[in-house]
């Protein structure tokens, strides 16, 4: 895949601003703007993270979701609540847990070791 | 200006009083407000609730009240008025600190962490001494139904969830007794001075149910703020257990607790996933509230931690 967009990238654009908001919001800001600047940036650093590792989880996702037998996580809830997956538990277990790790590694890659 | 005049007179005529004086907001959100304020030299809080609330503020006023005869440590009720307008309570305002991250590092309150546990637990037993029918219109509702309720209104998918729901409908403990709960006995709902506890607050989500809720939801690993002690990030388990016994009389089944604490983090997930829903829907556009969807993974990954060793 070709990206014709040049640079910067998507990632370069986001971190650009996140570093704006951390150097010049947030220094001169207080109380809630502060912490809602705070916020903003946790975000563009999880949009960060998800532009770079989310096609690799997609891809890791669908193959969790095809061993199963169920289409998207629609199914795959669905199957869970009427029992369908119940002589597969530990199995769907496994496979949550590495989903759950996934969503962690984009939404807050430090809070496993919190 | 209008509002604090209107809100001023409002206060001064519920009270009987002849100033009222230093309105400060202390926090509002979609539906309730609070305010502190001097009346006559006395510090005041007041709860307004605006109209077309479902819940009856009216019923809390009473819960607070029949929790300060038990021997609850609460504000004393000064008022509380329904009108079509909205409904409020006035309350003694208690002098302390709510937010979570203080009361759990500041040297301030060294001596309140050592205590916290034990007054806890106290308190605990005190709220759930009150007899179910001591107010008159608390709500009694299945958790497992309720929630699922608003998990299936917001239409998206989440096969952990599904699956610690499994889980909670396999183990449901048998209630072994039905009492008031409190409904969010944490930190931040708590007035804690140097000492410790000073009040027990928050009271909208009170409602009859299995006590055992109330300690399993203070052991939330949300509710500890990111320190390690289970209980509100302070105390250990049997620290909680012990006091509780003592002044309750009830010894204390750590698997029931346990299943509440699963049922509380479940919980929470599905509370973040409405809350992020908020902003999604259009309701309230807020950053903030977007955010709170991705902690979800959070919670699912706090109930791997709860179950672990328990599936």
């Amino acid at each position: 895949m070709v990206n014709p967009h040049g640079a910067p990238g998507a990632i370069e654009l986001v971190e650009a601003v996140r570093e704006w908001i951390e150097r010049d919001v947030m220094a001169t800001s207080e109380g809630r703007l502060r912490f809602h600047a705070r916020v903003a940036t946790n975000m563009l650093a999880m949009v960060e993270r998800e532009i770079e590792l989310g096609e690799s989880h997609a891809v890791a996702h669908a193959e969790r979701l095809a061993t199963l037998g169920v289409a998207d996580d629609h199914e795959f809830a669905a199957a869970i609540r009427a029992g369908d997956l119940d002589d597969r538990l530990d199995e769907v277990r496994t496979l949550l847990r590495a989903t759950v790790d996934d969503k962690l590694a984009v939404a807050n890659p430090g809070y496993v070791d919190d | 200006m209008a509002d604090h005049e209107e809100l001023r007179r409002l206060l001064q005529d519920a009270l009987g009083v002849e100033s009222v004086t230093d309105l400060t907001r202390l926090s509002g959100g979609a539906s309730r407000e609070t305010w502190r304020f001097v009346a006559d030299g006395n510090s005041r809080v007041v709860q307004r609730q605006r109209a077309g609330d479902e819940r009856d503020m009216m019923i809390e006023a009473a819960t607070v009240d029949a929790a300060s005869r038990a021997g609850v440590p609460v504000p004393e009720l000064l008022r509380a008025e329904s009108s079509p307008s909205g409904s409020f309570m006035i309350l003694d305002a208690i002098d302390g600190e709510t937010i979570a991250r203080k009361i759990l590092r500041d040297a301030d309150f060294v001596d309140a962490r050592a205590a916290l546990p034990t007054q806890l637990g106290r308190a605990l037993a005190a709220i759930h001494a009150m007899s179910s029918d001591a107010v008159d219109g608390l709500p009694e509702a299945d958790p497992i139904a309720f929630y699922t309720d608003v998990l299936d209104s917001l239409g998206q998918p989440y096969p952990m969830l599904e699956l610690v729901r499994r889980w909670l409908l396999e183990h449901r403990p048998t209630t072994g007794a039905t009492t008031i709960v409190h409904g969010d006995f944490r930190l931040g709902n708590l007035i804690v001075g140097p000492n410790g506890l000073r009040a027990v607050i928050d009271w909208e989500l009170a409602h009859v149910g299995d006590p055992m809720e109330d300690l399993g939801w203070l052991c939330v690993k949300a509710w500890r703020f990111g320190q390690s002690p289970p209980v509100a990030g302070i105390g250990e388990y049997e620290e909680l257990f012990a006091a509780y016994a003592e002044a309750s009389g009830i010894t204390v089944d750590a698997d029931v607790v346990r299943w509440w604490e699963v049922l509380g983090t479940w919980k929470w997930a599905v509370m973040c996933i409405l809350q992020a829903s908020a902003h999604l829907s259009g309701a309230v556009r807020s950053h903030e509230l977007a955010a709170i969807g991705r902690r979800v993974c959070e919670n699912e990954h706090d109930l791997f931690l709860a179950l672990e060793g328990r599936w």
